[in-house]
């Protein structure tokens, strides 16, 4: 689909709150699968990751011994969907002793303070 | 007010879709207008016409032909997360329509809200 | 923003999630399992009550009565509410936001 047929010149914040971790069931899939369609729309898009959603972009997941499909490479082939706006919240990391370095994407790690300024700015807000 | 309606969980295991029919049924009452209604994950099994549940509880995919039927309402399912699923042409029910990942997308652009009923 | 809790405090972490992160004034609506939340006399009561303070928070009447919960045992400063005042509350408060 092209970008031409989707815009109709509305563009809307539009953010994916990532609260839940991967494998254990489907849901960062196939909100990925959203975010990447919505690249199609031009749409602002922001992902947030929080609480358990942070599990999501741990470096160096291998499933190769639970036989499902590793799919956190695509995060690292957003910005080639012109998809940047990625932010961390700090607090969620702290918590499940993360580092940033531990993290297999170039996000933004904002506290939560600044987490609940940035979702109350937004038009759209999806959550899976 | 146009709204759109995203459902993520399957009938009967979740309220989601209750709740979202709820609401539905609320915002076409008080005159509001209903965009789009997208089924997603595993909120596609909705769509699935073999359900049968007991006599005496509500049918939930029936429920939703009804409404739709009765007020024009576009119900989509989503292509990938239904082909995911078994849910095909062949056991669609009435009023529902398989479509791409955009109808949402598009359903978030053009509704002045988007609700979500999920898990 | 109109914030959305359907879970149980006690099973999951969607209504502190949702308290940690709504922003000071938004609406709070509370369905579904969500609705223990808002009854009197839980571990959680004191910290919902709170949340009054803060924000405006509401409680889907019908989730609450089919679950044996009336409205004089849902804490003070909570709105028990039905589903046209849902369709109401997410007219009002704009952007909705589900703590799935």
């Amino acid at each position: 689909m092209s970008t031409d047929e989707n815009s109709s010149g509305v563009v809307k914040k539009f953010m994916y709150v990532n609260r839940k971790a991967p494998y254990g069931t489907i849901y960062a899939l196939e909100v990925l699968e959203m975010v990447l369609i919505s690249a199609a729309f031009d749409q602002d898009v922001h992902l947030a990751f929080v609480d358990d959603g942070v599990y999501q972009i741990k470096k160096g997941q291998d499933t190769k011994g639970v036989e499902m499909k590793n799919f956190s490479p695509t995060y690292r082939a957003l910005d080639g969907y012109d998809i940047e706006k990625l932010y961390v919240e700090k607090e969620s990391l702290d918590e499940r002793g993360i580092a940033a370095s531990d993290l297999m994407v170039p996000v933004e790690i904002i506290d939560r303070a600044a987490m609940t300024a940035l979702i109350d700015s937004m038009d759209v807000v999806l959550s899976g | 007010m146009q709204f759109g309606i995203l459902v993520n969980e399957g009938p009967y295991n979740h309220q989601a879709s209750d709740s979202a029919y709820q609401f539905v049924k609320a915002a076409l009452g008080k005159g509001h207008k209903i965009f789009r209604v997208f089924f997603y994950y595993d909120g596609v099994n909705n769509a699935n016409k073999l359900t049968e549940p007991p006599s005496d509880d509500r049918n939930i995919t029936k429920r939703w032909s009804e409404l739709g039927k009765a007020h024009g309402l576009d119900l989509v399912v989503c292509v990938a997360a239904a082909l995911r699923r078994g849910i095909k042409d062949e056991v669609l029910a009435d009023g529902f329509r398989i479509s791409g990942l955009g109808q949402l997308i598009e359903a978030g652009v053009h509704s002045d809200r988007l609700i979500v009923f999920g898990d | 923003m109109l914030h959305t809790v359907n879970k149980s405090p006690f099973e999951r972490n969607a209504l502190d999630a949702c308290l940690t992160r709504a922003a000071k004034g938004s609406a709070i609506l509370l369905y579904e399992d969500a609705v223990y939340a808002a009854t009197k006399g839980t571990n959680v009561a004191s910290r919902v009550s709170q949340a009054t303070q803060a924000f405006k928070v509401f409680v889907l009447g019908p989730d609450l009565r089919a679950r044996g919960f009336d409205e004089a045992q849902v804490l003070d400063g909570i709105t028990v509410i039905g589903y046209d005042e849902f369709v109401d509350l997410t007219v009002e408060h704009g952007t909705v936001n589900a703590w799935l």
